[in-house]
Formats: C-alpha cells, sequence, structure tokens
C-alpha cells in the first residue's frame, strides 16, 4: 500500500530500505518528520496527534498521485502516524522515486508541503502541565500556496 | 420540473456529523447523527440547525477558519446532503 496512516510506531530505516529494495530507480528522495521537543513556550513531553482516518487515507492517496503524475515518479510511499508520541519520535515518512534527482527531490517536498495543509491529522502539544493545540501557521499556507503559484505560471 | 424534497422517499433521511479537535472539544461531542428535512439539506443549513443546541455549538461552528467536509472530502457550506452522508467539522489541519 503507498499510503499507511497507522497509531503504532513506524521505523523511517527500515521503511526505506524497504522503499530502496522494492523500487530500485536511479533517484530516490526521503524525508522523516520527528516530534519536536520544544515549542514557542516550553518543552513539549508528549505529541497527541488526533486523526480523522478514513479522510487522511484518501487525502494522503490523492496527494501522492497527484505528485506522481506531476512529477512523473516511479514510485511513492507516504507513512502517517497519529494518536500519542512522544518527543523525537518519527513522525512522517515520505519517499518517492523518479529517473532524476530533481523530480524526486520536489515531489517529496509538494507531498509534505500539501500534506501539511490538506491532511486531516491536529497536532496537540503536552508539556507536562498543560496541553496546547498547535496553531495552523502561514508558513505552511505560503509553503502549499507556492506549488498553487507554480501551476498559474504558463 | 417537480421539486425533489427531502425525507419523502424510503422514510427518514439522516447524515453522520463528526467533530475533531478543538471544534470536538467546544461542543462535547465526536459524532452525532441528524434527520435531514426540506429545511435542512445543506451544510450552512446544517450548522445552523446544530447552532441551536446552544452558545458553545453556536460559537464553534460559527468561527471563520471552520473547515467542512462531506464524505471526505472538504466542501463549501452551500454543498447540498443526502442520506448517509458523513459530514465533518474541524479546524485548519496540523499534521506533518
Amino acid at each position: 500500500m503507498p499510503v499507511i496512516v497507522t497509531a503504532n510506531a513506524i521505523d523511517p530505516g527500515a521503511l526505506a530500505t524497504e522503499f530502496f529494495r522494492s523500487h530500485p530507480d536511479a533517484a530516490v528522495a526521503t524525508f522523516t518528520g520527528f516530534v519536536r521537543d520544544f515549542n514557542e513556550t516550553s518543552r513539549v513531553q508528549a505529541l497527541f496527534l488526533e486523526c480523522y482516518v478514513e479522510m487522511a487515507g484518501k487525502v494522503l492517496t490523492s496527494l501522492g498521485e497527484g505528485a506522481a503524475s506531476r512529477f512523473e515518479l516511479k514510485a511513492w510511499h507516504i507513512v502517517h502516524r497519529f494518536g500519542t508520541l512522544t518527543a523525537k519520535e518519527p513522525i512522517v515518512f515520505v519517499a518517492t522515486s523518479a529517473d532524476h534527482r530533481a523530480e524526486a527531490f520536489s515531489a517529496c517536498e509538494f507531498i509534505m508541503d500539501a500534506l501539511k495543509t490538506d491532511a486531516p491529522f491536529w497536532k496537540q502539544e503536552h508539556d507536562g502541565a498543560k496541553a496546547t493545540w498547535v496553531s495552523a501557521k502561514l508558513a505552511d499556507e505560503n509553503r502549499r500556496n507556492r506549488w498553487v503559484e507554480e501551476d498559474k505560471t504558463p | 420540473m417537480k421539486k425533489e424534497v427531502v425525507g419523502r422517499v424510503n422514510g427518514t433521511m439522516t447524515v453522520t456529523v463528526k467533530f475533531f479537535s478543538l471544534i470536538r472539544e467546544a461542543v462535547g461531542e465526536e459524532q452525532t447523527t441528524i434527520t435531514l428535512s426540506d429545511e435542512l439539506r445543506t451544510v450552512a443549513q446544517l450548522k445552523t440547525h446544530l447552532g441551536q443546541r446552544g452558545e458553545q455549538w453556536r460559537e464553534a461552528l460559527s468561527h471563520p477558519n471552520l473547515i467542512q467536509a462531506v464524505n471526505q472530502r472538504v466542501v463549501f457550506e452551500d454543498q447540498l446532503l443526502k442520506n448517509t452522508d458523513e459530514v465533518a467539522f474541524f479546524p485548519p489541519m496540523t499534521g506533518g
């Protein structure tokens, strides 16, 4: 399955190794996101990641298929955690393979930028004393919109 | 052309409504079932209907950044609802 949305811990090293083995293409890019252990005001001990599981599967599949068509990918894989995670735990893994590095890099970045704003996950940070829902960031919205602007460029 | 009337075919028509994150916390429910009627057949009308449950509901569902989805797809609030649709309300997404 190119998309996995799971409450279980993920092992990005094993996921990458399996992707390289299954897709021995010329250019493979991978990205792994980890739970940060800090925010603006305090240290983060744990992260609760709420997920609309049925929608997340559909959105991530659509993003992967969109990236595959846009960047002529040979293969792609998206794995996203939900549930309760501790600081530094891997939260998301993306792999893309293509004939050339530019396409593999761009597709990986495109998927991550779109996933941040389009996939139904919500982060709540716990610092030991209180829990705070993370606000959507304008910077993420701007990164997402870069790809839309690029679409409009003749 | 005869106007289609919701609710006259096969008895009651219902939608499932789900709430996530801040919206779930504000309304105090994860999920509810709502019966459609001639006056309740769009997402906007559903929001107004649910808003009558109390100030918390009205406030949460009138938030300017609220996102609504029908059958796991983000929609505008003039989206028409049909029997067995799954509607969801949530704030901007923060995954990755």
